[in-house]
C-alpha cells in the first residue's frame, strides 16, 4: 500500500473511462434500438445519425446500426425523444434484471 | 460564411471519455462534446469550478482527453491571459487557448476577469456555458437566471431580475467575435467554435445549455427544451463580429418567417416557471415581440446565409 | 557592475537577470516602481518576457499560476491590499507546486488604509506553505531575487521575497549588479517535470477525494491530505535546499552565505534582538551604544521565515539570557507571530535545558509609524538591564495613545 511511488505531488489527473464509475447503474431505463425501423440500418448506408450526435455521454457509435454502450449509458432517453422514426424506445431496466434471473 | 456542417460530415473522433459524473441529460454532455470536436487535439483548455468540472472528473481520472487546467473560481479569462504568455514565451503559439467557464465563472464572478482580458485582445476563446444558474452548487441563482425562475435562494417569489444580457456587454467590448449557441443546435455551435478559433484577440461564444434537474423537466426532453427557448424567440442565435450582428440558423429562420412559438410554451415545460401568473407571461411576450419587431421589418432586407 | 539605485530597481534588475519568462503587473503603491521598471526593460528589448497589465492582483497571480503551470518562468510583485486580494491564490500556487517568485514590498494593510510600511501583509501570509524569505538592503534584494528563482525550482514551492515598502523599495543605496552570463551560470531555465502539454494531455487541480483511489492503470493515487504532506514534507527540506543555494550563490558570486538568518555581535551576546529586514540593521546602532555601555548585546536578524528554521534559531539563540523580539506585525488577538515562532522553537528544541531565555516582544511602526533610534535603545535598554520580569506581555514602541 501507500501511494509515495506514485508520479505527482500535485492533483494531476490522466484521461481515462469511467471517472464516475459504471454509469450505466444509473439508468431506470435503457435505449433499446429497432434496426428495422432505424434509418442509416434500414438503408445499409450512413445517415441520420440523430442519435449520435444528441447523446450527451457519446455511448453511441456512427456505425450502421448505431451501437450503444450500456455500460455507461445513464438512460437519459435524449435518443428516443430526438429520433425521427422512432426506432429507440425506452425500456424498463427491470424487463432485463427479471430476464437475467429466468435465465440462472 | 463557410459550408455547413452536416451530422455525416462532424469528425467521428470523441475528445471525452464515458463514465462521467454529469447528470443524465446534462445539455453541457452535448455541447462540450461537440464543440471538442471543432477544437481538436492541439487545445489546452481553461477551467473554474462549474459543473464541467465535474464532468471532467476527479483526481486521477479526467474525462477530457485534452490538456486541461483547473483554476480557482473568478480567474478563468486571467488565468487564459497567463497560459497564452507562456506558450509565446516558449514559441508555442499554434497551440489553442480555450476557457470553458459556467455563466456564474462569466457573468459573475469571472467578469472582471473577463472583462480586463477582452480589453488586452488576449487571443483566446471564452465559452460560456450558460444553464441559468448556480447548478453545480444545487441550483441557486445567477446573474442570467431569467426572471421569475424558481431557484434554490429565490424559492417563493423567483428571481426578480432580468437575465443579464452577457453577449452584449462581450460585444460591447468591440471583439472580433461574439456568438450565441444553444446545446440543441450542436451543428450550429460546431461551426461557430471553428470560426471563433481563426479570428483574432478575445471570442466569446455564449451556449445556452438545457438542465433537466435545474430547470425542472424529464431528461429525454433536453434537446427540446432547448429549441424551445429558441423557437420562442426567448433566446436568440446570433453572431456579432465588430458590431455587425446577424441572425443565424434557427433564429434565422423565425426572422424570415415572422413567426414564433408563444413563449408561455416553454415556461409551461419547465417546474421553475410555476409561479408565473398569465401577466407576467404577457408581459415577457409582449417583450419578445418588440425584441423581433426590428428584425421581422427587415426580413426581406437581410442576405440567406 | 556596481549601481546607485533604488531596492525596487533592485528588485526589477534581479528579475530581469533571473531571465523570467511572464510578468503579471498590478500597480499599488509601493510596488509600482519595480513594475514600471520592467515594462521598461520589457519595451526597449532589453529584457525578452510577456508583460501582462492585469485588473486586478488575484488575476496576476491566476497569470502566473497559469503560465508556470504551462512551462515558464513567473513573477508578480504587490504589496498590503494587493497581496491579500490574492489571499486565494497564494494557497493555490503551493498547493500546486509551482516555482512563482513574487516580491511583497511590504505594506501594511487596511482597514483603515494606509500606504507606509509594515510586515502585517507578508505575515498574514505565512501559512499558505509559500518559503517567505525578509531581505535587509538592495544587495539582498536584487541577489535574493536570483536566489529565490533558483530555490523555487529546486523544491517546485513559490517564493515570496519581502522588503520594506519606502524603507528600501524607495531609497538608494550602493550595490553590485551580477553580470547576466555569470547569473545564466548559476540558473539554469526553467525545466519542469511536466507542463500542460497538448502531446502529454492531463487535467491539473481538479477535485480530489478525502481518500486515496485508484489510477487509470490501477496504481493507488494520494487523496488530498497526501498532497498537502508532501508540500510540509518538501517545505521542511527546503530549510536544508536554501543552505545549498546560499552556498552555490557564494561561490559564484563570493558574497552572501547566510541562509537562515544573520548575526550582529551576537558571539558573546547575553540578550539578543531578534527582527526581520531592515529593522534588524537600524538595530545595530542601539547594539552598539549598549555595547559601549557594557551589555553585551546582538541581533537575529531572520531571513528564511517560512519555513522556519526552528533548530537554526533555537541554537542561535540557546545561550543568551533574554530574547527580545521586535515586530512590525502581530497575529492579532495573540502575540507578534515571529515572537510566538521564536518561543515555540526555544520550547522544543530547548526541553531539556534547566534555563530558556526569557522573550519580550515589542510591536512598533505600524501603519508606517516612525521608530525613533532612541525609543529602540530605551525598550532594549530596559529589557537588558530588567531581566524576565522588566516586561509583562506585549509592549508597544512608539504609540501615542
Amino acid at each position: 500500500m501507500g501511494t509515495r511511488q506514485y508520479g505527482h505531488k500535485t492533483s494531476h489527473s490522466e484521461p481515462g473511462p469511467g471517472d464516475g464509475g459504471r454509469t450505466g447503474s444509473w439508468r431506470v431505463a435503457r435505449p433499446i434500438l429497432d434496426a428495422s425501423t432505424c434509418i442509416p440500418a434500414k438503408r445499409g448506408a450512413a445517415g441520420c445519425f440523430i442519435c449520435w450526435l444528441y447523446c450527451p455521454d457519446g455511448v453511441i457509435t456512427r456505425t450502421i446500426p448505431p451501437k450503444i454502450d450500456y455500460e455507461y449509458c445513464k438512460g437519459c432517453g435524449i435518443c428516443a425523444e430526438e429520433c425521427p422514426t422512432k426506432a429507440i424506445t425506452m425500456v424498463e431496466e427491470s424487463c432485463f434484471v427479471q430476464a437475467k434471473e429466468r435465465k440462472r | 460564411m463557410h459550408t455547413k456542417t452536416t451530422i455525416l460530415s462532424l469528425p467521428e473522433e470523441e475528445f471525452v471519455n464515458p463514465g462521467t459524473r454529469a447528470c443524465s441529460g446534462c445539455g453541457l454532455g452535448i455541447a462540450y462534446r461537440i464543440a471538442l470536436k471543432a477544437l481538436g487535439r492541439n487545445t489546452i483548455l481553461v477551467v473554474p469550478p462549474s459543473c464541467l468540472t465535474v464532468l471532467q472528473g476527479l483526481y486521477p481520472v479526467a474525462a477530457t482527453k485534452l490538456a486541461s487546467l483547473n483554476v480557482t473560481f473568478a480567474s478563468t479569462a486571467a488565468a487564459s491571459t497567463g497560459m497564452l504568455a507562456a506558450l509565446k514565451a516558449l514559441g508555442k503559439q499554434d497551440i489553442k487557448v480555450v476557457a470553458w467557464a459556467g455563466d456564474g465563472g462569466t457573468a459573475d464572478i469571472g467578469l472582471q476577469a473577463l472583462s480586463g482580458a477582452a480589453e488586452r485582445g488576449d487571443n483566446f476563446l471564452f465559452i460560456c456555458y450558460d444553464n441559468e444558474g448556480y447548478m453545480n452548487t444545487g441550483v441557486q441563482r445567477s446573474g442570467t437566471t431569467p426572471q421569475w425562475a424558481i431557484t434554490a435562494n429565490t424559492p417563493i417569489k423567483g428571481k426578480l431580475q432580468q437575465k443579464k444580457d452577457v453577449p452584449a456587454i462581450m460585444a460591447a467590448h468591440n471583439l472580433s467575435y461574439v456568438a450565441t449557441c444553444s446545446a440543441s443546435y450542436p451543428l450550429d455551435l460546431f461551426d461557430k467554435v471553428s470560426k471563433a478559433v481563426t479570428l483574432p484577440g478575445v471570442k466569446y461564444i455564449h451556449i445556452q445549455i438545457p438542465c433537466p434537474p435545474g430547470w425542472g423537466f424529464e431528461t429525454r426532453y433536453a434537446v427540446k427544451l432547448g429549441k424551445l427557448a429558441v423557437e420562442t424567440g426567448l433566446f436568440e442565435l446570433y453572431e456579432v463580429e465588430h458590431s455587425e450582428i446577424r441572425l443565424t440558423g434557427a433564429s434565422r429562420k423565425i426572422a424570415d418567417k415572422r413567426s414564433l412559438v408563444p413563449v408561455a410554451e416553454f415556461f409551461k415545460a419547465q417546474s421553475r416557471f410555476r409561479i408565473m401568473n398569465t401577466s407576467q407571461v404577457d408581459e415577457i411576450q409582449e417583450r419578445i415581440n418588440k425584441k423581433w419587431a426590428g428584425s421581422f421589418e427587415t426580413a426581406e432586407d437581410t442576405d440567406a446565409s | 557592475m556596481h549601481v546607485i539605485e533604488s531596492g525596487n530597481v533592485a528588485a526589477a534588475l534581479g528579475v530581469k537577470l533571473s531571465r523570467a519568462q511572464v510578468i503579471a503587473a498590478y500597480p499599488i503603491t509601493p510596488q509600482t516602481p519595480l513594475t514600471e521598471k520592467l515594462s521598461e526593460f520589457i519595451e526597449s528589448d532589453e529584457m525578452d518576457a510577456q508583460y501582462v497589465p492585469v485588473e486586478s492582483e488575484h488575476s496576476a497571480l491566476a497569470v502566473c499560476i497559469a503560465a508556470s503551470s504551462t512551462g515558464a518562468r513567473a513573477f508578480t510583485a504587490t504589496s498590503a491590499n494587493g497581496l491579500l486580494y490574492m489571499h486565494e491564490q497564494i494557497h493555490w500556487a503551493a498547493g500546486a507546486r509551482l516555482p512563482l517568485v513574487m516580491c511583497v514590498v511590504n505594506r501594511g494593510v487596511g482597514a483603515p488604509w494606509t500606504i507606509w510600511n509594515d510586515h502585517q501583509d507578508s505575515i498574514s501570509q505565512r501559512d499558505t506553505g509559500w518559503i517567505q524569505i525578509y531581505v535587509n538592503d538592495h544587495q539582498q534584494i536584487i541577489d535574493g531575487v536570483i536566489k529565490a528563482f533558483m530555490l523555487a525550482e529546486e523544491v517546485m514551492i513559490p517564493v515570496m521575497l519581502c522588503y520594506d515598502g519606502y524603507l528600501l523599495s524607495h531609497t538608494y543605496m550602493p550595490f553590485d549588479v551580477p553580470d547576466q552570463k555569470h547569473v545564466d551560470a548559476f540558473l539554469p531555465p526553467y525545466n519542469p517535470a511536466y507542463a500542460l502539454d497538448p502531446t502529454r494531455p492531463a487535467n491539473l487541480n481538479t477535485v480530489t477525494l478525502p481518500d486515496v483511489r485508484t489510477d487509470t492503470k490501477g496504481r493507488l493515487a494520494h487523496g488530498y491530505m497526501e498532497i498537502r504532506y508532501l508540500l510540509q514534507e518538501d517545505l521542511q527540506g527546503t530549510i536544508d535546499v536554501m543552505a545549498r543555494v546560499e552556498e552555490r550563490f557564494k561561490g559564484h558570486f563570493g558574497r552572501g552565505g547566510n541562509p537562515h538568518y544573520e548575526t550582529y555581535r551576537c558571539e558573546d551576546a547575553r540578550f539578543i534582538a531578534v527582527g526581520l529586514g531592515s529593522l534588524s540593521y537600524h538595530l545595530r546602532e542601539v547594539i552598539d551604544r549598549l555595547r559601549d555601555e557594557g551589555i553585551k548585546a546582538g541581533i537575529m536578524s531572520i531571513h528564511l521565515y517560512r519555513p522556519f528554521p526552528a533548530l537554526a534559531v533555537a541554537e542561535g539563540l540557546a545561550e543568551a539570557e533574554g530574547v527580545i523580539v521586535f515586530e512590525k506585525a502581530l497575529s492579532y488577538g495573540y502575540e507578534g507571530a515571529l515572537c510566538s515562532d521564536v518561543k515555540a522553537a526555544l520550547y522544543a528544541q530547548n526541553g531539556s535545558r534547566k534555563k530558556r531565555p526569557f522573550v519580550h516582544n515589542y510591536i512598533l511602526g505600524l501603519g508606517g509609524r516612525e521608530i525613533k533610534t532612541i525609543d529602540l535603545y530605551e525598550a532594549l535598554h530596559r529589557s537588558c538591564t530588567g531581566g524576565s520580569k522588566a516586561q509583562d506581555g506585549l509592549a508597544w514602541i512608539g504609540l501615542k495613545i
